[in-house]
């Protein structure tokens, strides 16, 4: 029944780091960039969801009306005055240029916040009660959400790219740049677009993670881009459902260590993840390569 | 002014394109050097000559992908030069690049709407695309990556003609595609002019180029060897210009020259 638990929590848990990994998935697959801040940017997220409330104090599930969008504009924002001038470059300094970024975030988060760790909506019914299945298996609440949030948010982006114009676009430029300019496509703002819906999700995941743990200005690299990266790449890069699988199987391989032995929970996600880099790099739920 | 124009169509109006002095660099290399030429509207304008002559260097530097070291594009008499290529296809500058560029993990439809996105107002929507080319609206939903040659080369001139282009840039059409395949594409040229479009086209193809195009402009290592109308130029002529030979010269009148 332990083991049967460890497997629930862990599919649980994937819907968590699915939220972390699509936007650095969408980007990835469409501009060829890998964001290195995208978890830092998760925890400004929670950070300016943390300051919302304080100040306004709309419920703490009601944060992401306003944090979602905030986030959005910034990367638009990011995306056009930094991003794209390194991309224009190579690929290579978007690297340079997303680590600058992460590094700036987290020192300016220590410095204006201290390094207290801190929670969202710790009180709440929702964040501390969980129902129980039989005598072993107790379920949280909040990890229900957030697996149902996240396949909202995952069917929200197929919608997205699959049916509207900008997700065509967006398809489009990520298939040929040039012969989407001579299309009229403006592949800078579609790009803009693009990062906009992905800050948009990594936002949602900042908050989660906020309700479910704790976040700290460190939060954004030593757990949040890492846990995406290892989705990402579990799932297959650049697959957007592959992020669920690949959230999943990191969740369900650190429950399982967890359940041989507790210090072995964040280990035994990598090793899947080493695994499946050696061999399987392609991830389990991509195709043979595009062309 | 400079531009060595005929000088009967320069009386007719303003040129839709015109390009003065062009020169074009590939890093430290010359692609084109000093062209210059003017597109009348309804004109099916082809630049012939041989590979790496220049010619898709030309269109190219028309439809905004590269940019020239020096020289002037105007576009219905105004200067697009430093416009970026989206502004270009908007204002109706439309390009079918080389090797049909299509969006591969896109559908058929898809394709076609991407052109739609930001067309002009006009005569071509994506269902008069499916009425020229009746087996299109049977694919719709297959990726184009499953398509013959001739199929995607289809799909892609549907793509640019769903923009309503004002002039059409026909980047070698031609190539990759059998014979049989080019002239059916070629065909379809009549009917897509009677909307009222001009084609601006590169064709390596020479015989096709001279049975479609009313007027000519061949090139070679980035200069103008030969420019006129079909019935103006003769083969031998052509064939000097196109391959370097003496007794080739510019424009159909004497004293015309670019050739410094």
């Amino acid at each position: 029944m332990a083991w049967v638990n460890a497997i629930i929590q862990g599919i649980l848990t994937g819907g968590l780091y699915a939220l972390f990994a699509c936007g650095l998935s969408l980007l990835f697959g469409v501009m060829k960039v890998v964001n290195l801040a995208h978890g830092d940017l998760a925890v400004v997220a929670g950070y300016v969801a943390i300051g919302i409330i304080t100040v306004t104090h709309i419920p703490v599930l009601w944060s992401f009306v306003v944090v979602v969008p905030v986030m959005a504009v910034v990367g638009y924002v990011v995306q056009r005055t930094m991003i794209q001038g390194a991309l224009d470059r190579s690929v290579l300094t978007t690297l340079m240029v997303t680590f600058g970024l992460s590094v700036v975030i987290e020192n300016g988060l220590l410095q204006f916040f201290t390094a207290n760790s801190r929670g969202l909506g710790t009180g709440l019914a929702l964040v501390t009660d969980s129902f129980t299945i039989g005598s072993q298996i107790q379920i949280a609440y909040l990890l229900v959400v957030i697996f149902a949030v996240a396949v909202v948010v995952l069917l929200g982006l197929q919608y997205f790219l699959s049916a509207s114009k900008y997700g065509r676009l967006i398809r489009a430029v990520a298939d040929d740049k040039e012969a989407a300019q001579l299309s009229g496509a403006d592949h800078r703002h579609v790009f803009g677009i693009a990062a906009a819906v992905a800050f948009g999700t990594v936002a949602l995941g900042g908050i989660a993670y906020g309700m479910y743990s704790q976040l700290d200005p460190t939060t954004g690299t030593d757990t949040i881009l890492l846990f995406a990266f290892a989705a990402v790449v579990i799932g297959g890069l650049g697959s957007l459902w592959g992020t669920l699988v690949g959230g999943i199987a990191l969740g369900v391989a650190q429950q399982i260590g967890a359940q041989i032995n507790i210090s072995d929970e964040v280990l035994a996600g990598y090793l899947v993840f080493l695994v499946i880099l050696v061999l399987r790099p392609q991830g389990l739920t991509a195709r043979r390569a595009q062309s | 002014m400079t531009a060595p124009a005929n000088g009967e169509e320069s009386a007719a109006g303003t040129p839709l394109v015109e390009l003065r002095d062009l020169v074009v660099h590939h890093g430290q290399l010359q692609a084109l050097d000093s062209i210059s030429l003017r597109v009348m509207p309804g004109e099916v304008y082809a630049i012939i000559g041989a590979n790496g002559a220049g010619k898709s260097t030309l269109l190219r530097t028309i439809a905004g992908l590269h940019r020239p070291t020096s020289g002037t594009i105007r576009f219905d008499g105004k200067d697009v030069t430093g416009l970026r290529p989206e502004r270009r296809a908007r204002q109706g500058i439309v390009m079918v690049p080389e090797g049909r560029r299509l969006f591969g993990s896109l559908s058929v439809m898809e394709n076609l709407q991407v052109g739609a996105t930001y067309s002009r107002p006009g005569p071509w929507t994506i269902d008069r695309v499916f009425e020229l080319f009746s087996w299109m609206h049977d694919r719709r939903g297959q990726p184009t990556s499953q398509l013959s040659g001739g199929e995607q080369q289809t799909v892609a001139l549907g793509r640019a003609l769903v923009a309503n282009p004002r002039v059409l840039l026909l980047d070698e059409l031609s190539l990759g595609l059998a014979p049989v395949v080019v002239q059916r594409i070629y065909g379809m040229l009549p009917q897509i002019m009677a909307s009222g479009l001009t084609v601006l086209l590169v064709e390596q193809d020479v015989s096709q180029a001279l049975r479609v195009a009313s007027h000519i402009h061949c090139l070679l290592e980035g200069r103008t060897t030969l420019e006129g109308r079909p019935a103006e130029v003769t083969a031998e002529r052509v064939e000097a210009a196109y391959f370097g030979l003496a007794g080739a010269g510019v424009g159909g009148q004497p004293g015309e020259g670019s050739e410094s």
